[in-house]
C-alpha cells in the first residue's frame, strides 16, 4: 500500500529550540494513524506541518505527492483544497448559519450550482446525522453538534487527506463515541486516509489502525493497538493505564522538602 | 547621569516601536490592497460589511451631527452678534461642518463604533481558529475577511460624514432659524454664496476617504495581530480606539496644511 503521508528525518523547532526532533513517519492510503502523547509533545505541531502551516526547519513533509518545504504561498493553497481539517472545537463560522459553513469550500472552490449545493451540503449533513439542524447557528449547537457540523465541513470536497486536532476534547462519553465512530466510518466508505492527534487513550485504541507516540519531540513508541496495549515500555505503560507516576514524575522537579520546609534536621 | 542615559533609551525604544508599528500597519495596508480582487469580484461581500460597519454606525452619526450642529448654531449666533453678522450662521455652521467637524467627529465616533468591532470580530475569528480554519480550506483570510472589511470602512466613512454634515446644517437651521429667529433667507443664501463645492466639499470628502483608509487598516491590522486570548482581544480593541483616533487628528492637520495652502 502507498503511503499518502511521508516524513523523513524531520526536525522542528521555534527559534533555537527544537520541538521536534528526528521524526520518521509514514501513513499508508486509506489508513487512521493516532499520534499520541502529553500535552505540549509537539503533535499538534506534527499535525501543522502536514498541513502545511508550518514548515520544517530540517528534513522532508511529503503529502499527497507534495514536497511541503518547497511549496510557495499559491501553491500551498492548491494543494490544501486535497486536505480536511477538524479542529478541537470545530472552529465554526459563527456568523454562518449550518448550512452556510457546510457548503462554504464549495460556493468556494468550485462552480456548482446552488440547488447542486443544497443536495450536496445535504447530504453531507446527512453523514453526521444533523440534516435537520440546517438552519440553525453555530451558537445555538452543543460542543458534540458543533463537532459534527465542523466535521461535514471538512469532508465537504471529499479529501485525500484528514486532519484530525484533539477531536475528542470536552465531549460527553455519547458525543465522544459518536465522533469516534464517524471519524472510522468517513475515513472508510469515502476512501479517504485520517492522522487523528490526540491523548484519548480508550476511545482512539477502539478505531485507529497504527498509532505513534510522541515525546519530547522524538516517536518513542508505534505499532497497532493491540500492539501497543500489550506494550512493555515503561512511558507507554504509563500513558495507556494513566499511572500516576512514571517515566513522567508525579513531582515537578524542586529541591527536597526538609530544604523547602526549612527544616534543619533537628 | 545612569538616570539620563536609561531615560533617553526608553524613549528611544518606545519611538523605535512605534515606527515599527506603523510599518508593519502599512505593510498590511499593501497586503490588503494586493488580497482585494475577490471584495470587487464578489461585491455582496463588501456589501455587507459596508452595512455591518456604515448602517449600523447611522444612528450614532445622525443624532451626534444634529447635536453638533445645534451647538455650532448656538455659539455662533452668540458670538457673531457681537459683530452684528449673526445673519452669518449658516455660513458659520456649515463651514465648520463641512471642512473640519464632519469629516473629523464622525471618523472619531466610526472609529469607536465600527473601528472596535471590526478588531474585536477579527480577533475573536483568531483566537477561537476559524481564521486557521479558513486557511486550512484553502481560502485566504486576508482576501475573504480582511479585504471586504477594509473596503467597507472605506466606502462607509465619506457617506457617514455627509449625512454627519448634513444632519449638523439641518440642527444649525433648527436652532439659529427656528429658535433664535434668524433670517431664513440669509441663512440659506449666505450659506450657498460661501461654501465652494471644490475647496470646501471636495476636500471635506477627501479628508473623510484617508480617515476611512486609516481607521480600517488600523482595526483589521489590530484584530489580525490581536494574540488569541481575551486579554490579547480587548487590548486589540482599545489600541484600535486610541490609535485611530490619534491618527486621524493627526491627519487632519496635515491634510488642513496642504488644503489651505493649496496642494501646489
Amino acid at each position: 500500500m502507498a503511503n499518502l503521508v511521508e516524513i523523513s528525518n524531520l526536525n522542528f523547532g521555534y527559534n533555537s529550540r527544537l520541538v521536534l526532533k528526528g521524526i520518521n513517519l509514514t501513513v499508508p492510503k486509506g489508513s487512521l494513524v493516532a499520534i499520541m502523547g502529553l500535552s505540549g509533545c509537539g503533535k499538534t505541531t506534527l499535525l501543522r506541518l502536514m498541513g502545511g502551516q508550518l514548515r520544517a526547519t530540517e528534513g522532508e513533509v511529503n503529502v499527497a505527492g507534495e514536497k511541503l518545504n518547497d511549496l510557495t504561498q499559491t501553491e500551498l493553497y492548491r494543494f490544501r483544497r486535497k486536505l480536511g481539517m477538524l479542529f478541537q472545537f470545530g472552529a465554526l463560522f459563527t456568523d454562518l448559519s449550518v448550512f452556510d459553513n457546510v457548503a462554504f469550500q464549495m460556493r468556494e472552490h468550485t462552480n456548482l450550482s446552488e440547488s447542486m449545493i443544497q443536495d450536496l451540503t445535504l447530504l453531507k449533513l446527512n453523514a453526521v446525522g444533523l440534516r435537520g439542524m440546517q438552519h440553525m447557528m453555530p451558537s445555538e449547537l452543543s460542543g458534540g453538534m458543533a463537532r459534527r457540523v465542523a466535521l461535514a465541513r471538512a469532508i465537504s470536497l471529499d479529501p485525500q487527506l484528514m486532519l484530525y486536532d484533539e477531536p475528542f476534547t470536552g465531549l460527553d462519553p455519547i458525543s465522544l463515541g459518536v465522533i469516534g465512530q464517524l471519524i472510522r466510518q468517513l475515513n472508510d466508505t469515502l476512501g479517504t486516509t485520517s492522522v487523528l492527534v490526540t491523548h484519548d487513550v480508550q476511545e482512539s485504541l477502539k478505531i485507529v489502525d497504527y498509532i505513534y507516540f510522541v515525546s519530547e519531540g522524538v516517536i518513542v513508541a508505534q505499532g497497532t493497538p493491540d500492539e501497543i496495549r500489550g506494550s512493555s515500555l515503561p512511558f507507554v505503560h504509563q500513558f495507556i493505564w494513566g499511572e500516576m507516576d512514571g517515566p513522567m514524575p508525579f513531582h515537578y522537579p524542586a529541591r527536597s522538602l526538609r530544604q523547602d520546609m526549612e527544616l534543619n534536621g533537628e | 547621569m545612569a538616570n539620563l542615559v536609561s531615560g533617553i533609551k526608553i524613549i528611544g525604544d518606545r519611538t523605535l516601536k512605534i515606527v515599527e508599528r506603523m510599518g508593519a500597519v502599512a505593510l498590511f495596508l499593501f497586503s490588503t490592497i494586493v488580497n482585494s480582487s475577490v471584495s470587487f469580484k464578489r461585491f455582496s461581500l463588501t456589501i455587507r460589511e459596508v452595512y455591518y460597519a456604515g448602517v449600523q454606525s447611522l444612528i450614532i452619526i445622525l443624532v451626534s451631527g444634529l447635536f453638533v450642529g445645534m451647538v455650532l448654531g448656538l455659539q455662533g449666533h452668540e458670538t457673531l452678534q457681537r459683530y452684528g453678522s449673526e445673519d452669518s450662521v449658516g455660513v458659520l455652521v456649515a463651514l465648520s461642518l463641512v471642512r473640519e467637524l464632519g469629516p473629523v467627529v464622525s471618523a472619531l465616533l466610526f472609529a469607536s463604533r465600527a473601528g472596535s468591532a471590526i478588531t474585536a470580530e477579527i480577533g475573536l475569528m483568531k483566537a477561537t481558529e476559524q481564521l486557521s480554519a479558513m486557511e486550512m480550506m484553502a481560502v485566504n483570510p486576508m482576501s475573504r475577511v480582511v479585504a471586504p472589511r477594509f473596503w467597507g470602512g472605506v466606502i462607509s466613512l465619506p457617506l457617514l460624514a455627509l449625512l454627519f454634515s448634513a444632519m449638523g446644517i439641518i440642527g444649525g437651521y433648527l436652532i439659529a432659524v427656528v429658535l433664535i429667529g434668524v433670517d431664513s433667507g440669509s441663512f440659506w443664501s449666505q450659506m450657498q454664496s460661501a461654501v465652494d463645492f471644490e475647496h470646501d466639499i471636495v476636500n471635506g470628502i477627501i479628508k473623510s476617504i484617508v480617515f476611512g483608509v486609516a481607521i480600517s487598516a488600523i482595526a483589521t491590522f489590530e484584530g489580525y495581530e490581536a494574540p488569541p486570548t481575551a486579554e490579547g482581544v480587548s487590548g486589540a480593541t482599545t489600541r484600535t480606539v486610541v490609535s485611530s483616533s490619534l491618527a486621524v487628528l493627526a491627519l487632519d492637520l496635515v491634510l488642513t496644511a496642504f488644503m489651505l495652502k493649496g496642494w501646489n
